[in-house]
């Protein structure tokens, strides 16, 4: 075997498989999509169809006269058959596509997620409004937990069993056991009405300054960190113990390297990787929408515009945020997946 | 040899406090206790020895026995990275080159590891980072010690992949851990430790995570870089085969202690503790018939928290009742010195287990 | 290691006490900020029945915030109430409520018409004039034309979708109009039944009498839409304006920003006081939030009106109660007994449910009396005439307790003696209600009537119990909801429930499942009546003829707590609005 020269070489993946790589998983993104959206179909048309209940209805609200119903119906394409509608849905979003609104044909330009008839709004737009309220909550809020979370977590391995730790590691325990609204509810009681800290804006939008984009976010940030924050401490701590008691670290120790380098180079590289695929789903999940974050905090993100969808029965927002959120997730998972393979060498794609 | 032992009598039993010894390496009633929820396991309790440089000594025992405890103790590897309250207790003496390791400052001894100090352990798949290329690795442990730039450092690296008997060393250097076979890690590893020239190289069992033929290579190999290096090289193993064409001298551990000591041919030809007839008992040995080697030393290892009294292999051994009035389970033995240079701790009269030697095991084996 | 876990649970758990501490002295703190101003509301009930900090002062910005946008700003497609108690700031009618207190509320006053219609050919034709000086907010005048087309856009059902129909139902029964986007005539005025002889006038030609026609025309669905202005469902993104507030923003579920329209003209409208020069409405979905905010000061009054969270209204009733009102609505919690089911079938059985239900029980279950409201015996809330103290049951007699031994002595004569088993449904996003089901279970179990409750998705259960073929698959003999009135005529509230012609496989109201030709009858005949006073004789007779025949059980007429914001003046709840401030009628002091 040692004499074999080119057993083992360097068996870097070439271009093509790691592209071949992509597009197959890329595929496997939009099946995974697809299959949501079906679902989500299934689950908003079908079942109540198959328990007697009329679509219809459920948009209608007190307006139930058999007209209106029937103009529902016409509306929102509920008389075609649902693969019909699913495939309509699934063409627009690269071809954009044309809703007869009455006599009026209002065009929903790609890519169209849909219309809503609430509202009168191409569900893209009102995606494109919550993203980048969603997605300032979601940077502030991981950068937070991950610096927050990774860094309690490290000290409490390497500090076992002190006070510290304890401290920590209970109140880790209160992080991931309160609820978001609980904790939102106490830093809003504290901070906005007791003392008067800070000023959380109505409705954020990107007409707002930074300034009030930050006073908006730094509780709901520090709120949301804090019940992730909680998790990654857990997991850090539990990570690092078993990596520290790797033989990989006492030879670094061995060669004579500081412990600074023994940790950070070392033992938290090796400890990166589990943290890193629960980070990665935490941000697909939470591009999908903080759904409990932004109605504490009214922030005006994807979660709140699918609290407020489902709420009103807005088929097509609760669509296109369903699929949006599928989309996040999946892509979330791609992107861990490569990212596996960037920190750990032994992992392939391919 | 005769260098190694010229000390003489105080190899066995020098007291700590002693003036600074003029050996290479020179550990003194070492002692390495690890206190738990049961108690206090003592690891290596009383350890001593010599050992000069260009020589090789061969630290033999079973698993728990004490010996890997021993090489990080010398590392002083007990002691940095021990997180939490219970930290390891280190005691007595470590002399390294005129240098008293326990007493001196951590940080100085960090830079003594890996550079004056170096170690190879036992698997290396699990003992290199799997994160990094081998380059990498062995970058850093030069780099640590020498301030030269990246590129000088892989070309160094290159040399000792080269040296190790690597090919294609300039390629392999780029190259992940998982990527190397068994045979071709513990090289790395092998280059990695000897990048700095160490002047005293530890090798915990560097053989046993390996195939049979890739054992004598690695062997050879070690033994080669210690001529061309010059280096004092332990070499720590459960098994006597591995030390038999290396060590110069030999030192049998059990349940924390030295049991036997003396130069490799008197443990080999001449070996005065019962325990060591029975680990040259369970020594595969090529010249002889299949079916009546290895035979294992019956009974299991002692705890280390309530180590036997009397003699801690007394347990075990056949001949525990051969010295009168039960002496070996009230009286723990010390080391006598047996032969010329030669100690065991052993009840038995040095003519009773020279008969039993010559007359029960020997023509056995 | 179990030790550990539990120590560790312990320290959490203390946590979460300090944590809860904290908030309740939060609480506490806020209130230091205003320990001068506890008696700066205008009093408890100060706007029940009469008008609080009443002025005439303008200026300022009254500051709205609610947890639900408006269903729709297009006046022909909000159904909410809330939404026809806002669109009086950007929308005229006809005719209106008038923007007094109370009941007074409830009388209709001509708005952009110089008064309520002139009613001729039996009931048959309406004819209004409108004012002079009616604008839109470009300036332009606003004609009968105007008027003809926003009602003619009702009928564009595939379009505008949402709102009432009762017009469209009035004039063209047989649905002979295609709405004003398939009208094939110029000027897309197709609608026969009505007619504009001059820019000034406009006629309505009704098939047959209707008393309540003009409650319909008082509806935002009755605005007038300037048509080159009509987007058709866009519409709702930018209402072209009427009234004396027009759209600056308006952002769905966010946020609506009004201002003043500068081109309203005050002496054409007595009705609208417009005293802020702007009105801001906040979207934000956080209840308890938006309860501190309103305590606070940071806003006005509660778009929504559906009364304060359990926590908001603790606060404010034991430490500002001189800024709360306990606003009597229309709405009717209430229980109907399902013909269909049986037993249910027969009158003795849904008797005997009356005489064993502890109404006193329930309305604990729903806060109390002044959180949850008066204990009802009624079918009709008193904001409706008809509304009358009949009581066969003896409910409020005996103060809520039920009457075991009647409820025995009825189901013996239904041939149930031991009782019988049915489904009762409740909605599990009505605070409440699933409770209230629950306590009835109980107390029906005493008589043997047993009850299997069935909690509903809120936000579906119209699609559940409005479909009586999946009412009859899944065995409900009771179904638990609340109803409040389009509009406050007998017509208004108990038609949809009562009426057998309301019966519908789908979207059905008359959960009950009534058919009972003397209450079509009845309808017919108080709906023919021109006279509001005659009608609602003859609604009294319906009232009692659905509690003789024990179809509906009402059980609470529904009370709210309500935040009266303390910059609010001219501040009273109004009747036709369910109890709502009239929010057309605020000013804010600055």
């Amino acid at each position: 075997m040692a004499g074999s020269p080119h057993e083992g070489l360097p068996a870097t993946a070439g271009p093509h498989t790691v592209l071949a790589y992509l597009i197959r998983r890329l595929f496997a993104v939009v099946i995974m999509v697809l299959v949501v959206l079906l679902a989500t179909f299934t689950i908003f048309f079908m079942l109540p169809k198959w328990a007697g209940q009329d679509v219809a209805v459920l948009f209608a609200g007190k307006a139930t006269g058999v007209e209106q119903l029937q103009g529902i119906r016409i509306k929102l394409g509920l008389d075609d058959p649902l693969l019909v509608q699913f495939w309509d849905f699934v063409k627009g979003i690269p071809m954009g596509r044309d809703y007869a609104n009455g006599d009026d044909v209002t065009h929903c330009a790609a890519p169209c997620f849909g219309y809503s008839f609430r509202t009168e709004v191409p569900v893209w737009t009102t995606l494109k409004d919550a993203l980048p309220v969603t997605g300032a909550l979601a940077a502030g809020a991981c950068v937070l937990w991950l610096l927050g979370g990774v860094a309690t977590g490290v000290v409490s391995a390497l500090r076992r069993g002190s006070i510290w730790d304890r401290a920590a590691m209970t109140t880790a325990l209160a992080g991931v056991s309160l609820p978001i609204f609980f904790t939102g509810m106490v830093a809003m009681g504290l901070f906005v009405h007791s003392f008067g800290w800070v000023h959380i804006a109505d409705n954020l939008s990107t007409d707002d300054g930074i300034g009030t984009w930050f006073q908006t976010l730094i509780l709901p940030w520090i709120v949301l960190a804090f019940l992730n924050a909680a998790m990654y401490a857990r997991l850090t701590r539990a990570t690092m113990l078993e990596v520290l008691g790797e033989d990989y670290i006492r030879t670094a120790r061995s060669k004579g390297l500081g412990e600074g380098t023994v940790i950070t180079r070392h033992a938290l590289r090796s400890a990166m990787t589990p943290i890193l695929t629960v980070f990665g789903l935490d941000i697909g999940v939470l591009l999908g929408g903080a759904v409990l974050t932004e109605s504490t905090f009214n922030l005006p993100g994807l979660g709140l515009a699918a609290v407020q969808a489902i709420s009103n029965k807005d088929l097509p927002v609760i669509l296109g945020v369903t699929l949006f959120a599928a989309l996040a997730i999946a892509v979330a998972n791609l992107v861990v997946d490569i990212m596996y393979a960037v920190i750990d060498p032994r992992v392939r794609l391919g | 040899m005769t260098e190694l032992h010229k000390s003489g009598a105080a190899l066995g039993e020098p007291s700590a406090g002693s003036p600074a010894p003029t050996a290479f390496l020179e550990v003194r009633d070492l002692k390495v206790h690890f206190p738990t929820d049961d108690g206090l396991v003592k690891s290596v309790d009383g350890l001593n020895f010599q050992l000069e440089k260009g020589k090789t000594l061969g630290i033999v025992g079973e698993s728990g026995s004490g010996k890997s405890v021993t090489s990080l103790g010398i590392m002083g590897l007990h002691t940095a990275g021990q997180y939490g309250k219970r930290k390891a207790q280190v005691s007595g003496e470590i002399w390294l080159d005129g240098k008293e390791l326990l007493s001196a400052d951590p940080d100085e001894v960090r830079k003594l590891r890996g550079r004056d100090m170096a170690m190879i352990f036992q698997d290396p798949l699990s003992a290199l980072h799997p994160y990094y290329t081998i380059g990498k690795q062995i970058v850093e442990a030069y780099r640590v010690h020498h301030s030269v730039d990246k590129k000088t450092a892989r070309k160094r690296a290159v040399e000792m992949l080269d040296r190790v008997g690597i090919p294609q060393p300039d390629k392999r250097v780029d190259s992940y851990p998982h990527e190397f076979s068994g045979g071709m890690r513990q090289r790395a590893m092998i280059a990695m430790s000897l990048v700095n020239n160490p002047e005293l190289l530890i090798a915990d069992e560097p053989t046993t995570a390996l195939d049979v033929t890739v054992q004598a290579q690695i062997l050879d190999l070690i033994r080669d870089l210690q001529k061309e290096f010059g280096s004092a090289v332990i070499i720590i193993t459960h098994d006597l085969g591995v030390v038999a064409e290396l060590a110069d001298d030999i030192l049998v551990m059990y349940g924390g202690r030295c049991v036997e000591r003396g130069p490799a041919e008197k443990v080999f030809y001449e070996p005065r503790h019962p325990y060591t007839w029975g680990l040259l008992g369970s020594m595969p040995r090529l010249d002889r018939d299949q079916t009546d080697r290895l035979i294992p030393v019956k009974g299991s290892p002692p705890s280390l928290i309530n180590i036997p009294s009397g003699c801690a292999f007394n347990p075990r051994c056949p001949y525990a009742d051969v010295p009168k009035d039960d002496v070996t389970r009230t009286v723990r033995p010390e080391l006598q010195e047996v032969g010329s240079r030669h100690w065991a701790a052993c009840h038995m009269s040095p003519e009773q287990r020279e008969r039993i030697w010559t007359e029960e095991i020997a023509p056995k084996l | 290691m179990s030790t550990v876990t539990s120590k560790r649970r312990l320290t959490a758990g203390a946590a979460l006490v300090v944590a809860a501490l904290m908030t309740t002295t939060a609480c506490g703190g806020g209130d230091d900020n205003e320990s001068g101003g506890k008696s700066k509301g205008a009093g408890f009930n100060a706007a029940f029945n009469k008008v609080a900090n009443p002025s005439t002062k303008k200026g300022g910005t009254l500051k709205m915030v609610g947890k639900q946008d408006l269903d729709s700003a297009d006046p022909q497609r909000a159904y909410y109430g809330m939404a026809w108690d806002f669109m009086r700031f950007y929308t005229r009618q006809l005719v209106t409520y008038d923007t007094k207190p109370g009941v007074a509320s409830t009388k209709l006053v001509g708005d952009l018409a110089t008064g309520p219609g002139e009613i001729t050919d039996g009931g048959k034709t309406y004819t209004y004039k409108l004012r002079d000086g009616l604008t839109w907010e470009d300036g332009s005048k606003l004609t009968s034309k105007d008027v003809k087309y926003g009602i003619e856009r009702i009928w564009a059902t595939d379009t505008i979708t949402g709102g009432p129909q009762y017009l469209m139902q009035t004039l063209d029964p047989k649905g002979e109009y295609k709405g004003p986007y398939k009208d094939k005539s110029a000027d897309k005025l197709g609608l026969k039944a009505i007619e504009t002889p001059d820019d000034n006038t406009i006629v309505f030609k009704l098939p047959k009498p209707n008393g309540d026609f003009e409650q319909f025309l008082a509806m935002p669905s009755g605005s007038p839409v300037k048509a080159d202005k009509d987007t058709g469902a866009k519409y709702t993104q930018r209402p072209f304006s009427s009234g004396p507030y027009k759209f600056e923003t308006y952002k769905p579920g966010k946020s609506i920003v009004l201002v003043r329209n500068d081109k309203w003209q005050k002496a054409s409208d007595p009705v609208r006081p417009a005293l802020p020069d702007k009105i801001t409405v906040t979207i934000s979905a956080n209840l308890e939030e938006n309860d501190k905010k309103l305590m606070e000061g940071d806003y006005d009054v509660d778009l929504n009106g559906t009364g304060m969270t359990q926590s908001g209204r603790v606060t404010a009733v034991q430490e500002h109660k001189a800024s709360v009102d306990n606003m009597q609505t229309s709405f009717i919690r209430y229980v109907a007994l399902v013909h269909t089911a049986k037993p249910l079938d027969d009158v003795h059985c849904r008797k005997a449910v009356f005489y064993a239900t502890d109404f006193a029980g329930l309305q604990q279950t729903r806060g109390g009396e002044i959180a949850g409201g008066a204990i009802a015996n009624s079918a009709l809330p008193a904001s409706v005439k008809g509304h009358s103290d009949y009581d066969p049951y003896g409910v409020l007699a005996r103060k809520g307790k039920p009457d075991l031994a009647k409820a025995k002595d009825e189901l013996k004569q239904c041939g149930q003696p031991n009782g019988f088993s049915t489904k009762l449904t409740a909605r599990n996003n009505n605070p409440g209600e699933v409770d209230a089901a629950e306590a009835l279970q109980e107390q029906l179990g005493k008589v043997g009537i047993k009850i299997e409750v069935d909690p509903l998705d809120g936000a579906e259960a119209s699609s559940i119990t409005g479909s009586p073929s999946v009412v009859k698959k899944r065995g409900y003999g009771m179904t638990m909801s609340g109803w409040g009135p389009d509009f406050p005529t007998g017509q208004g509230f108990g038609q949809p429930l009562w009426d057998s012609r309301f019966l519908a496989d789908t979207g059905n109201y008359n959960e009950s499942q009534i058919k009972d030709p003397q209450i079509d009858k009845l309808f017919d005949d108080a709906i023919a009546q021109t006279d509001p006073v005659k009608a609602g004789e003859i609604y009294q007779q319906i009232d009692k003829r659905i509690l003789d025949q024990a179809d509906w059980m009402p059980f609470i007429y529904e009370k709210n707590i309500t935040w009266r914001g303390d910059r609010l003046t001219n501040v009273y709840m109004s009747d036709a609005y369910n109890g709502r401030y009239d929010y057309v009628s605020l000013g804010v002091v600055k």
